[in-house]
């Protein structure tokens, strides 16, 4: 129990930033089409050696990426968007992640890659949560200024750097990467529940970038803790639980946001002189 | 001198189309060339030619002790993000970014010019606003305070003055009288043919070919004949190579 909290706050430090900037680069459906890519590598490392940390993290991030790199190759030297390609390729890739778990594996098997295991977290796989954290937070902190450049002012931030390809690419293998890191502990399919739910959240309390990112990190660790307890008290599946607390908190913020929030409308306030 | 910039039997196109069809001249450094021209006739792809952002299809653009990164450019329509939550001083501190880059923090010198251009476009008060809440001159005022901060020794401008109310553009327009003063060198996209007349002494006037090309009355004048009107616009995906050679 206590083990599942640290995972699950580990990830929320991680993921919680990188969903800001996927939901700020209008990239909020790629993280869900990444943590589908990641599938059949994480399968291949489970054929190769069973439910082992490493061939299986190993294998996600490999399968990850590949989807990313083939999607955006082929955006660019083809008419077709990168949306599409994306999807193309997600589709592929979790098709096959799903045949070579069928294969060979058990239904047991293929809940545990599809919606983890958050209350088996063992040491080596909360040491690899809390190093995927702390890489992220860090990388994140050396690409910040030509991210939000390339977000804002693309045009511009090829005027003055050449950063704007290589930084595009570090964001995306950060996005993997925390997806595999989440997959451990809440399953592809829900492991990008806790980058973007808080992320949506944040965005309706502060204009802020930087209080937008530390927001979504405590939204993270907030749902974290009050999934784990709700799990635990009415025994509910944990990691849904968690995935469910982080929706609840998206929910109100949408209702009762500072900024933008829909009950701030309903509220009568006079228009000002200037 | 810094800021001369030669264009050798330049094309620059799409899709092996020309846009810009065998191009040759200099200009001096210090110039204010306005470049003139119907829509449809290179003008804009001119401008992506010398910042590097088009190869050419044939021949080059060579500099005279200046290197692209002494070019400023402000884009017709700036592929702003304008929803994402970024103030007006942080818009205008990235035309820091060449003495900052990845992790210089602003210092007290920077910070100090970055409210003097902010001061100097008129928008004081507006340093904390969300970029998203400006009004489309306000904006192109923000992005000229980038421009001051970016001090760069050459500046293309892509129709700065297009929906831009008359005070705005007055005032926008002494800043690049006050930049001609400074011995930068200048291009500027227009379509106000009087503006042109009273404030630019030299004017380009392309319609894929170079027209004309000198002092602004006489290149305004070859305006009124202007063959350039007769250009057809769109391309000929059967037109034979070209193999003119300058």
């Amino acid at each position: 129990m206590r083990r599942a909290l640290v995972g699950a706050c580990a990830l929320a430090v991680g993921s919680g930033p990188i969903g800001v900037f996927l939901m700020l680069r209008r990239m909020s459906l790629t993280g869900d089409a990444m943590a589908h890519a990641i599938l059949p590598g994480a399968a291949i490392g489970y054929l190769v050696s069973g439910l082992s940390l490493g061939a299986m993290t190993v294998g996600g991030i490999a399968a990850g990426l590949t989807v990313a790199l083939l999607s955006g190759l082929v955006a660019r030297v083809t008419p077709l968007r990168e949306d599409a390609s994306m999807a193309a390729f997600y589709l592929i890739s979790l098709a096959l992640g799903v045949t070579i778990v069928s294969l060979r594996g058990s239904n047991v098997d293929l809940l545990h890659v599809l919606f983890g295991s958050v209350l088996a977290l063992d040491d080596a796989t909360l040491l690899l949560l809390a190093g995927v954290a702390s890489l992220s937070t860090l990388v994140l902190a050396l690409i910040l200024r030509p991210l939000i450049l390339d977000c804002v002012d693309p045009g511009f931030l090829r005027s003055v750097s050449r950063a704007g390809l290589p930084v595009h690419l570090i964001f995306v293998t950060l996005v993997v990467l925390n997806l595999v890191a989440g997959f451990h502990a809440l399953g592809t399919l829900l492991s990008v529940g806790l980058m973007m739910l808080p992320a949506v959240s944040a965005r309706f309390w502060s204009e802020d970038i930087t209080a937008m990112m530390a927001l979504s990190v405590l939204f993270g660790m907030l749902a974290s803790a009050a999934g784990l307890l709700a799990s635990y008290h009415l025994g509910l599946p944990s990691g849904p639980a968690i995935i469910l607390a982080a929706g609840i908190i998206c929910c109100l913020s949408v209702l009762a946001g500072r900024r933008d929030g829909l009950l701030l409308r309903l509220l009568p306030a006079r228009h000002r002189t200037a | 001198m810094r800021g001369a910039i030669h264009f050798d039997n330049l094309t620059l196109g799409y899709d092996r189309h020309p846009a810009v069809h065998h191009l040759s001249g200099r200009i001096e450094p210090g110039s204010l060339l306005a470049i003139v021209g119907p829509n449809g006739a290179g003008k804009s792809t001119l401008l992506k030619g010398i910042t590097g952002a088009l190869k050419p299809l044939q021949g080059r653009v060579a500099f005279e002790n200046v290197t692209r990164a002494d070019i400023a450019y402000l884009p017709q329509a700036a592929d702003l993000d304008r929803s994402f939550p970024l103030s007006v001083f942080d818009l205008v501190s990235t035309g820091n970014w060449r003495r900052s880059g990845f992790f210089g923090r602003l210092n007290r010198d920077h910070r100090a010019r970055i409210h003097e251009a902010i001061a100097a476009v008129g928008l004081t008060g507006f340093e904390a606003r969300a970029i998203g809440t400006l009004s489309g001159g306000q904006l192109q005022r923000a992005l000229f305070a980038r421009l001051i901060v970016q001090d760069a020794r050459v500046i293309l401008l892509d129709e700065p003055f297009t929906a831009i109310d008359a005070k705005t553009v007055a005032d926008l327009l002494a800043l690049v009288k006050n930049w001609h003063g400074e011995a930068r060198t200048i291009l500027a996209v227009l379509h106000d043919l009087d503006l042109v007349r009273a404030q630019f002494p030299e004017t380009l006037l392309l319609a894929r070919e170079p027209v004309a090309w000198g002092e602004t009355a006489m290149v305004l004048a070859a305006h009124k004949r202007l063959a350039a009107r007769a250009m057809i616009e769109a391309p000929d995906d059967d037109a034979a190579p070209c193999t003119r050679a300058a």
